[in-house]
């Protein structure tokens, strides 16, 4: 849920499956238990209604299986796939590497660097509609801001991003990273904080420090949690749509779409809903057991975002 | 500066200043670097976007007057669109808000039996791609008979805003004492009481910080508004940006102006709430 990557921004533990001690009662009674049952109806209501039924009326549309011939018979489809796959690959674990590190440059609390946070935090709250736009026409012609930076400095003309197909990809991932990687930097931030620092003195005195202390302290401390975000970012890059959308715009020539994007043009400008469905189901594959290993971590280690 | 360290560990190594500056400095022009390029499209003339200018040379405002007047033909409702936005995000906070704490209440305070099914469901919602869903959303508001209409956009926020919801409240629910609810129950107060008079009141920061996150998230989606309504009056002004890039020769600049406006609330709403926003995250502290 590309969306909600704000989210984790909160931060706190999310388990849930084993119950701390019994907080209203030992076991709820008669009324209580009709209360209790009332104030989760709405959830769950909406779960079904907007969850439940839009996926099996999902998995019914995709259900056909002369759909899939006709989806990998598709060149588009399969230059989708692999560019899906280096979207994630890429875009994920960059964005990952990177934002450890410089979770460790803003544990520094002078004054710069925090002012420094704030802006660096931007693009995590900034639509995501806008934004893409504004590197959209950065890139879309000759022009734009980059190119004109890059005549300014060096004096020749810029590459033309959405013509080139490897540049446009490019841009797309870097745009994608631009977006989400202060959020996981705060996530990590967080983490990092958490860290008790007799620990960082301990090591010290065993000789741990600087490059040392971060692969041997820090990073096993933060292991789980960095694994548990890579897992999260996955799920969310794989179904990402805003990004490509609208940086490249599938340009050129939809050589540069998506999953996402590739679904919504099927459906929406081609008017082949079922295909669009097929062909965001073409990735369960991956998706299923990644939910399915991200729940469960979740629930075993009792949480972490 | 090495005031500031907390350390004696770090105050003594000193902060390598040299390399932490330029890695500021590029952080900064990375960040701002399209933020910038859309200042710099809005400032600039009808028709100039193509000079490669990169200083505005005059500062043309031209472009915000346009959007404020609705001059232009994509923006004759810019203002009952920017209704519509304010509207559906808002409709999302107060939803998210109260159906997320209802339910967190029950599954967190109330201990209902068998209650992790449902907090299940919420973490399954919560790591599911959304566009993943769009397709069968579409055909499912016309089930519903919401097509064109705003509600059909709120349902399907506060569908993916309220999973967070409940997980950030039910973890949050934990840090309040127990023995308040008991000492209530035992003084006659009735489930819905203690939600209201005991729950709602102690849970007041996690509940700013989980509406600060369903407005942002109604706010700043894109996918489904577009999908979901068709006609101008009913839509918003994620919409409305969008036709601009749809079409080939509308004005850059009155789509980057108006792209700035409808950054305003969410870049506002980041300066005022940041503290909540970010403070939760140290609170609870990432084990």
């Amino acid at each position: 849920m590309s969306g909600s990557q704000q989210a984790l921004g909160f931060g706190q533990p999310v388990a849930v499956s084993q119950p701390p001690r019994p907080s209203w009662r030992v076991r709820l009674q008669g009324s209580d238990t009709t209360w209790a049952i009332a104030f989760v109806v709405p959830y769950v209501a909406i779960f079904a209604a907007f969850v439940i039924y839009p996926i099996i009326y999902g998995l019914w549309m995709g259900s056909n299986p002369a759909l899939y011939p006709l989806l990998f018979s598709d060149r588009m489809y399969l230059t989708t796939l692999v560019n899906t796959l280096l979207f994630v690959a890429i875009g994920v674990n960059v964005q990952m590497f990177l934002a450890f590190l410089l979770s460790g440059f803003f544990m520094n609390r002078s004054w710069w660097v925090r002012s420094l946070l704030a802006i660096y935090l931007l693009p995590w709250v900034l639509p995501g509609l806008t934004v893409f736009l504004s590197i959209h026409y950065m890139l879309v012609t000759e022009w734009g801001l980059l190119d004109s930076l890059w005549r300014a400095v060096t004096g020749h003309d810029g590459p033309l991003f959405l013509v080139s197909q490897p540049l446009a990809m490019g841009a797309n991932i870097v745009s994608y990273i631009w977006k989400w990687m202060p959020f996981w930097t705060l996530i990590f931030l967080a983490g990092r904080m958490a860290i008790p620092q007799d620990i960082y003195e301990a090591a010290e005195i065993d000789g741990a420090t600087g490059f040392r202390r971060l692969v041997h302290v820090t990073f096993p401390l933060l292991a789980n949690v960095y694994l548990i975000c890579t897992l999260l970012s996955t799920v969310w890059t794989l179904g990402d749509f805003p990004t490509v959308y609208f940086v490249s715009s599938g340009a050129p020539a939809r050589t540069t779409d998506v999953l996402a994007t590739y679904g919504f043009h099927e459906a929406f400008d081609f008017g082949y809903p079922n295909l669009g469905v097929a062909a965001m189901m073409s990735a369960l594959p991956i998706l299923i057991p990644l939910v399915i290993l991200l729940m469960r971590r979740i629930r075993l280690t009792g949480v972490q975002l | 500066m090495s005031m500031a360290l907390s350390s004696g560990r770090r105050r003594r190594r000193g902060f390598a200043k040299v390399p932490a500056v330029l890695l500021g400095i590029g952080l900064l022009i990375w960040t701002l670097l399209p933020v910038y390029n859309m200042v710099l499209i809005a400032l600039s003339d009808d028709g100039d976007e193509f000079t490669g200018a990169i200083w505005p040379d005059d500062w043309n405002w031209h472009s915000f007057q346009v959007v404020w007047t609705e001059g232009y033909w994509y923006l004759e409702h810019f203002w009952h669109q920017l209704g519509n936005s304010l509207y559906m995000s808002v409709a999302t906070m107060l939803l998210t808000v109260l159906i997320g704490s209802l339910a967190s209440f029950a599954l967190g305070r109330m201990r209902l039996r068998n209650g992790w099914v449902v907090t299940d469901f919420a973490l399954l919602t919560y790591v599911l791609p959304t566009a993943f869903l769009a397709i069968p959303f579409v055909h499912l508001m016309h089930v519903y008979g919401l097509t064109d209409s705003l509600w059909a956009v709120i349902a399907a926020e506060v569908t993916f805003a309220t999973p967070y919801a409940i997980l950030i409240l039910h973890q949050y629910g934990k840090l309040i004492p127990t023995e308040l609810d008991e000492s209530a129950k035992i003084d006659g107060a009735t489930p819905l009481q203690v939600y209201l008079r005991i729950y709602l009141p102690l849970m007041a920061p996690a509940l700013v910080a989980v509406g600060v996150y369903a407005l942002l998230l109604a706010w700043n989606e894109y996918l489904y508004q577009y999908l979901l309504i068709s006609s101008p009056r009913n839509t918003t002004v994620a919409v409305a940006i969008d036709q601009f890039f749809d079409s080939d020769e509308a004005p850059w600049n009155y789509m980057m102006s108006t792209a700035l406006v409808y950054s305003l609330p969410p870049l506002a709403i980041y300066f005022g709430l940041r503290r909540y926003m970010v403070a939760g995250l140290t609170m609870g502290g990432v084990k």
